[in-house]
């Protein structure tokens, strides 16, 4: 520290602190009230999946991709699915794409809804968190009907999916889609369009594309800066060609283009949209296999590949090297937020501590994803 | 634009200093000589059609059989919706490659996890500490020939 850092105070936030949203350590030199830099500590739940990867066979990693994005268990299941899938040159029957799509979209609702309370309670408004957690019990009943469990799925296998949904579901699911605008409404009258909180939120860290792009931003923190930019859209995957929906995108209604509000709300839009494709899957569905003939042992040709798939939180990418054998020669994870949070340090000079904490809420970080 | 058709254009930039172009993979990489990567990434990102705005991932992998350590660069286009990989080989006793963090400042944190896990050692990087691991962490857990040790501090692990 040299003199003239000496009258700058440093302080941790964290590795405990609810608004860190898990293990999060950030080392804070603040002038007063005001922040002049922020370094990230992270690695608290670093629990060395790549190096676990190498040591077990492919199917058997599935489960260990639950405990990446624990909020967004299927989509993550999915893209692991998908790499292996891409590997083995497997072809996925119909009707298991179509579950997939049903479920990774349910997914990426019951995710927003956590993003949308827990950042509202980071604002310190608490009944909204408890409004998100109760739909999300109904997403997690409907999962819990379709495999039987309600954080990690397992579901989504190589070559399809775990089992075929049992009766009732699909009215279940209807019922849901019926219930579920009459709340987005809600939440919007509640808190989106407060007062109080567009004033605490809007123009606050306002990200450019083109910070965006050097740091590899993605998912709705992307579209949110104004960028038309969605997997499911420009490389579609599954059966996202034959839906009809819209990608939303920020356009700085309550300040500029990019800020926390415009963050907030791309979540808000795209639940919206998932109920949409949602509601097309379950009219799609149509008898067929649930799953692929797959062979008990894997073991895909020699080669590598990289594949992405978009996330609740953005674009989850697997590097995955097969020498022929049937463990994973490497695998490489692309953590969506990993990406997110590395821009922090930027967006976080120069603004007030409680800046801070919108800042970090916004960005809908998840911190198993980002230690691996 | 085809990843061939870009292949073709660093080849008549750079000579000598692109070496392969592998098809096999997916997306298809080029192989560039380990000192011209961050030249080779600046015009990839600047370049004319190019415009490689982001860097999807960075990952280091261990190639203990042939005795090398390889760093691969995914890249991506949002403007021209185009990808390609890159690839270097380093020395497995010694790895060091440029820093591309001038280019895109999110490599910092994929060149700190390399550094980590695998031991790359990024030149020119601008605050080159472990990020996963605590700080006195020994060895390097991805490599292939790593040891786990026994204990750390008063913990049996």
């Amino acid at each position: 520290m040299t003199k003239a850092d000496e009258k700058f105070m440093q302080v941790n936030m964290g590795p405990q602190h609810p608004s860190t949203h898990g293990v999060l350590r950030l080392l804070v030199t603040t002038d007063g009230e005001v922040l002049s830099g922020v370094k990230p500590y992270i690695g608290y739940l670093h629990r060395a999946l790549e190096k676990i990867a190498e040591r077990v066979t492919y199917p058997q990693f599935t489960p260990f991709t639950d405990r990446l994005d624990y909020l967004a268990s299927m989509n993550c299941n999915l893209a692991y699915a998908m790499t292996v899938e891409k590997l083995l040159n497997i072809e996925v029957p119909r009707r298991a794409q179509i579950l997939r799509v049903i479920m990774a979209e349910l997914n990426r609702i019951s995710s927003h809804l956590i993003a949308f309370g827990s950042f509202s309670s980071d604002m310190g408004a608490f009944t909204p968190f408890l409004f998100g957690i109760r739909e999300r019990e109904f997403i997690n009943d409907l999962f819990e009907i379709a495999c039987g469990a309600r954080l990690t799925y397992n579901y989504i296998r190589i070559g399809g999916v775990s089992k075929d949904i049992p009766g009732g579901f699909i009215e279940k699911t209807r019922e849901f889609l019926d219930y579920f605008p009459a709340k987005i409404k809600e939440y919007n009258e509640l808190l989106s369009y407060n007062a109080i909180f567009i004033k605490r939120l809007a123009n606050i860290a306002v990200i450019s594309p083109d910070d965006a792009f050097d740091y590899g931003i993605t998912g709705p923190n992307l579209r949110a800066s104004g960028i038309k930019w969605d997997l499911r859209r420009e490389e579609p995957y599954l059966i996202y060609n034959e839906l009809d929906f819209d990608v939303p995108v920020g356009k700085g209604e309550m300040g500029k283009t990019g800020d926390a509000w415009d963050r907030y709300m791309m979540r808000i839009y795209e639940m919206e949209q998932s109920a949409k494709i949602v509601r097309q899957c379950l009219d799609l569905l149509a008898p067929g296999d649930y799953t692929a003939k797959v062979s008990k042992v894997l073991k895909p040709p020699a080669g590598e590949v990289y594949v992405r798939a978009e996330n609740p939180r953005g674009e989850l990418g697997f590097y995955l090297i097969s020498d022929g054998s049937t463990k994973p020669y490497r695998l490489k994870i692309r953590a969506p937020s990993f990406a997110n949070l590395s821009i922090i340090p930027k967006l976080a000079r120069g603004v007030m501590i409680a800046d801070l904490i919108a800042i970090i809420g916004s960005m809908d970080i998840i911190l198993p994803e980002i230690d691996r | 634009m085809e990843p061939k058709k870009i292949y073709g254009i660093l080849s008549e930039k750079f000579g000598g200093k692109i070496k392969q172009f592998i098809e096999s993979t997916l997306p298809p990489s080029v192989l560039v000589e380990t000192g011209a990567i961050a030249d080779v990434c600046r015009f990839l990102k600047e370049g004319d059609g190019l415009d490689f705005t982001s860097l999807m991932c960075l990952s280091g992998v261990d190639l203990k059989e042939q005795g090398k350590m390889a760093v691969v660069y995914h890249l991506h286009s949002m403007k021209q919706k185009h990808k390609i990989t890159i690839k270097v080989e380093l020395d497995r006793n010694n790895p060091h490659v440029q820093t591309v963090e001038q280019v895109w400042p999110g490599a910092n944190w994929y060149e700190r996890e390399a550094y980590d896990l695998l031991g790359i050692v990024f030149d020119g990087h601008s605050d080159l500490r472990r990020i996963l691991l605590p700080e006195d962490w020994e060895g390097h857990p991805l490599r292939k020939d790593y040891v786990y040790p026994k204990r750390y501090h008063t913990w049996d692990v």
